[in-house]
C-alpha cells in the first residue's frame, strides 16, 4: 500500500481529514458531492467537497478556539446527521482524537466509554444529551465542552452546552489550525468489547488512512465519483472507516441515510440514488430477504455489493443474486485491524460462506497457541486462530490505558484475532467460531461482562451469565441467565423487571432479549463462569464433559 | 374481535420485545420506533408475536403497516371480522 496517491497537508505530515476532504476541495472535484444526506423523507441534502472543507475547517477552528489540544478526545453521540460528519472530520483536522458512540447505547455504556476515553468534547443532540449524558455529567470531570446539534435552532439549551450551528457560524476559518499531524499521531478511538472487563478503546493513527484507501479500492471496488452507501452505524468501526473516511479519501460521493433499517426504503434508495457500491451487513440482507421485498425495476447502476460483520451464508448470497441481480462479496476485519483484511475482492471468485482471501500486503495464517506461549502455523483444513502478520498500515496502536491487553494480542510477530477459522487449499478463509465468549449480534460485538455487570446492579441479582443464542436473522441474540439472592421470588414479574432494568441501562442493542432465572450457573471448580455450557446449540459438548465440573462449587 | 381486545394483544406482543412499554403512554399515531427503544430485529419479533397472538398469518410485505398503534389497528380491522 503506497502513499503515492495521497498528498501532504500544507503543514506537512499526514492527516486523515486532509486526505478525505481538503485534497479534493478544488477544481471539478471540489464541486462534486462529497456527502449526500437523506432526511426522514429521503430528500437529499448535498455537501460538495468545497462545502465540506469549509464546514470542517470551521469545526476544527471551534476546537482550536476552545483550547482542545492535539490528541484530546472529541466524542460524538449522534445518529447519522450532518453534524456527525462535520465533527468527525473537523476533529481529525484539528489533531484531536475522534471517538464515535452508538446513539442507541443506554446511559451505562455511554458513561463507561466517555470515562474510559477521558472525553474532552462531546457532540450530540439536545434529546440524547438529556437522556443519556446530563444525568451523569457530574461523573465526567474531563468533559468540558458539550456541543449540541440543533439545526432548527428551537431547542432550549441546557446549562453547560453550546449550539453547534452557532459555533460554526462564528468560527473564523482563516486562523491557523492546531499542530500538524503525521502518520504516527493518534486519530481515532473505537471501543470494542471483550469477554471480561470493560470495553477496550482501540487507538488508530492517521497512517491508517493508507489502509482505508487501498481496501476501499480492492475490497469494495470503490472509484472516484461513485455513489457509495455504507449502512453501518458510525459508532461501529465499519461506520467510520467506510461510513465516513474511505469513500471520501477515494473521492466518491458518500450517501448517508439518516433513518434506521426499513426494507422498502432501502430498495427505493438503491434505485433513486443510483448507488454504485453498497456495503452492508448479513443481518440486514437476511431481513430484506425475510420481508420478501424486491426492487420494482432492475438496479442498473449498482455494480458491487459487499458485506461484513458475520459470515455471509450461501442462502443469502443466492437471494441477492436472484433478487438484487448481484452477488455479495463477504469480507472480514476487526476494530483492531482498522480496515478490511480478508475479502472476496474484486476479480476474485466468490466462495459462498468464505470471507475470501487476504488483501495484497496482508499476510494471514491459521495458528495454534502452544504450551510454551508461542504459536504454530497450521496447514490448510485445520481449525485454529486467525492471525495477521503485525505491522500493516491500519493496525491499531494500542488499547487506551491498557498496554497489557495490547501486548497480549501479539505473539512472535503475529496479531491474534480471537476468531477461529480454517483455510482451504486455495487460501480462502472460513469462519468457524469465536475463541472466547464475545457475542456477535447483528454483526456487532457485545461483551458479556458489560451486560452482566448491569444485571448485577439490580439488588435481586446474585450472579449473571450472558451468551449469544443462535438466531436466523441476527446471527446471535443476547440471552441472560440470572441467579437470585435469597429472599427474592423467582417469578415472572421479577424476570420482567430485570429485563426492563437492563434495557434502560444498556439500550436495546446490548440488553438481553431473553432472560431466564436459574438456581445456579455452570462454573469450574475454581468458580470461573462457564458461559459455553449455557450455549444450548454448542456442538460437541458431551455429557461426560459436564460431569467433570462441580456446578456452583 | 373488538378494538380493546386488539389493543390488548398488540400490547402483549409489544411487551415481549419491550417489556417496559405502557400502552396508555403510547402516542397511537407515532411510529413505535420513535417512542420505544426497539431495533429492526425487535420489530420482526414483535410482528411474529402479534401473528401468534391475533392468530392470523401476517405476510412480510405487510410489516411496514404495523409500525404504529394506529397502523396495527387499521390493518387488523381490515382483516379480522367481528
Amino acid at each position: 500500500m503506497e502513499r503515492q496517491a495521497l498528498n501532504e497537508p500544507p503543514g506537512g505530515g499526514l492527516n486523515i481529514a486532509h486526505e478525505a476532504v481538503d485534497r479534493h476541495a478544488s477544481g471539478d472535484t471540489g464541486r462534486r458531492v462529497a456527502l449526500r444526506w437523506l432526511d426522514a423523507s429521503a430528500s437529499p441534502q448535498d455537501f460538495t467537497y468545497v462545502q465540506l472543507k469549509e464546514l470542517t475547517d470551521r469545526f476544527a477552528q471551534v476546537l482550536t478556539q476552545l483550547g482542545v489540544g492535539k490528541g484530546e478526545r472529541v466524542f460524538a453521540l449522534t445518529g447519522r446527521i450532518p453534524a456527525l460528519y462535520v465533527a468527525a472530520l473537523g476533529a481529525l483536522k484539528a489533531g484531536a482524537v475522534f471517538s464515535p458512540l452508538f446513539a442507541a447505547f443506554g446511559p451505562g455504556p455511554v458513561q463507561a466509554r466517555l470515562t474510559l476515553g477521558s472525553a474532552r468534547v462531546l457532540v450530540t443532540t439536545p434529546e440524547l444529551y438529556r437522556c443519556k449524558v446530563e444525568p451523569i455529567r457530574d461523573l465526567l470531570p474531563s468533559l468540558t465542552q458539550v456541543i449540541l446539534s440543533d439545526p432548527t435552532g428551537t431547542a432550549p439549551l441546557p446549562i453547560g452546552t453550546a449550539r453547534l450551528e452557532d459555533l460554526l457560524a462564528n468560527a473564523i476559518p482563516c486562523c491557523p489550525l492546531g499542530a500538524a499531524t503525521d502518520a504516527e499521531d493518534l486519530a481515532l478511538l473505537h471501543f470494542t468489547s471483550g469477554t471480561t472487563g470493560r470495553p477496550k478503546g482501540a487507538l488508530h493513527v492517521h497512517g491508517a488512512v493508507l489502509g482505508h484507501q487501498a481496501s476501499a479500492r480492492l475490497a469494495l471496488d470503490l472509484r472516484p465519483g461513485d455513489v457509495f452507501w455504507c449502512t453501518a452505524e458510525p459508532g461501529w468501526v465499519t461506520g467510520t472507516s467506510y461510513g465516513i473516511i474511505a469513500p471520501l479519501v477515494v473521492g466518491a460521493t458518500l450517501l448517508v441515510d439518516s433513518q434506521a433499517f426499513d426494507a422498502q426504503r432501502w430498495l427505493r434508495i438503491l434505485a433513486e440514488q443510483a448507488v454504485d457500491v453498497w456495503y452492508t451487513a448479513p443481518t440486514a440482507l437476511r431481513m430484506l430477504r425475510k420481508m420478501g421485498v424486491a426492487p420494482s425495476a432492475p438496479l442498473r447502476q449498482l455494480r458491487f455489493i459487499a458485506s461484513v460483520g458475520e459470515p455471509l451464508d450461501a442462502e443469502t448470497l443466492r437471494w441477492s443474486l436472484d433478487v438484487l441481480g448481484l452477488p455479495v462479496h463477504d469480507n472480514w476485519w476487526q476494530t483492531e485491524t482498522g480496515a478490511i483484511m480478508i475479502a472476496n475482492r474484486v476479480g476474485l471468485d466468490i466462495r459462498p460462506g468464505s470471507m475470501g482471501r487476504p488483501l495484497p500486503g496482508i499476510e494471514a495464517a491459521v495458528v495454534q497457541r502452544g504450551p510454551d506461549g508461542g504459536v504454530q502455523v497450521l496447514p490448510p483444513g485445520m481449525v485454529g486462530e486467525l492471525a495477521l502478520r503485525a505491522g500493516w498500515p491500519s493496525m491499531f496502536h494500542g488499547y487506551l490505558g491498557d498496554p497489557t491487553a495490547y501486548q497480549r494480542c501479539f505473539v512472535e510477530g503475529w496479531y491474534l484475532s480471537g476468531d477461529l477459522v480454517r483455510r482451504d487449499q486455495d487460501g480462502y478463509f472460513w469462519f468457524v467460531a469465536r475463541s472466547d465468549d464475545v457475542i456477535k449480534s447483528a454483526g456487532h460485538l457485545i461483551g458479556p461482562f458489560e451486560v452482566e455487570s448491569v444485571l448485577m446492579e439490580h439488588p435481586a441479582v446474585a450472579e449473571a451469565a450472558v451468551i449469544g443464542r443462535p438466531d436466523p436473522v441476527a446471527g446471535e441474540i443476547v440471552q441472560a441467565f440470572v441467579t437470585l439472592k435469597s429472599g427474592w421470588e423467582a417469578d415472572e414479574a421479577l424476570r420482567r423487571e430485570l429485563l426492563i432494568h437492563a434495557r434502560r441501562r444498556l439500550g436495546t442493542a446490548l440488553a438481553p432479549k431473553e432472560l431466564e432465572l436459574r438456581a445456579s450457573l455452570p462454573k469450574t471448580r475454581s468458580g470461573k463462569l462457564l458461559r459455553r455450557l449455557l450455549r444450548r446449540h454448542e456442538p460437541g459438548i458431551a455429557e461426560a464433559d459436564l460431569s467433570a465440573l462441580d456446578e456452583g462449587a | 374481535m373488538n378494538e380493546d381486545r386488539l389493543k390488548q394483544l398488540i400490547g402483549e406482543a409489544l411487551r415481549q420485545v419491550a417489556p417496559e412499554v405502557q400502552m396508555d403512554q403510547l402516542d397511537p399515531a407515532v411510529n413505535f420506533r420513535d417512542q420505544i427503544d426497539i431495533d429492526s430485529v425487535d420489530f420482526l419479533s414483535f410482528v411474529l408475536a402479534l401473528e401468534k397472538g391475533v392468530g392470523i398469518h401476517i405476510p412480510e410485505m405487510d410489516c411496514p403497516k404495523l409500525s404504529s398503534l394506529n397502523g396495527c389497528l387499521s390493518y387488523f380491522r381490515g382483516r379480522v371480522q367481528g
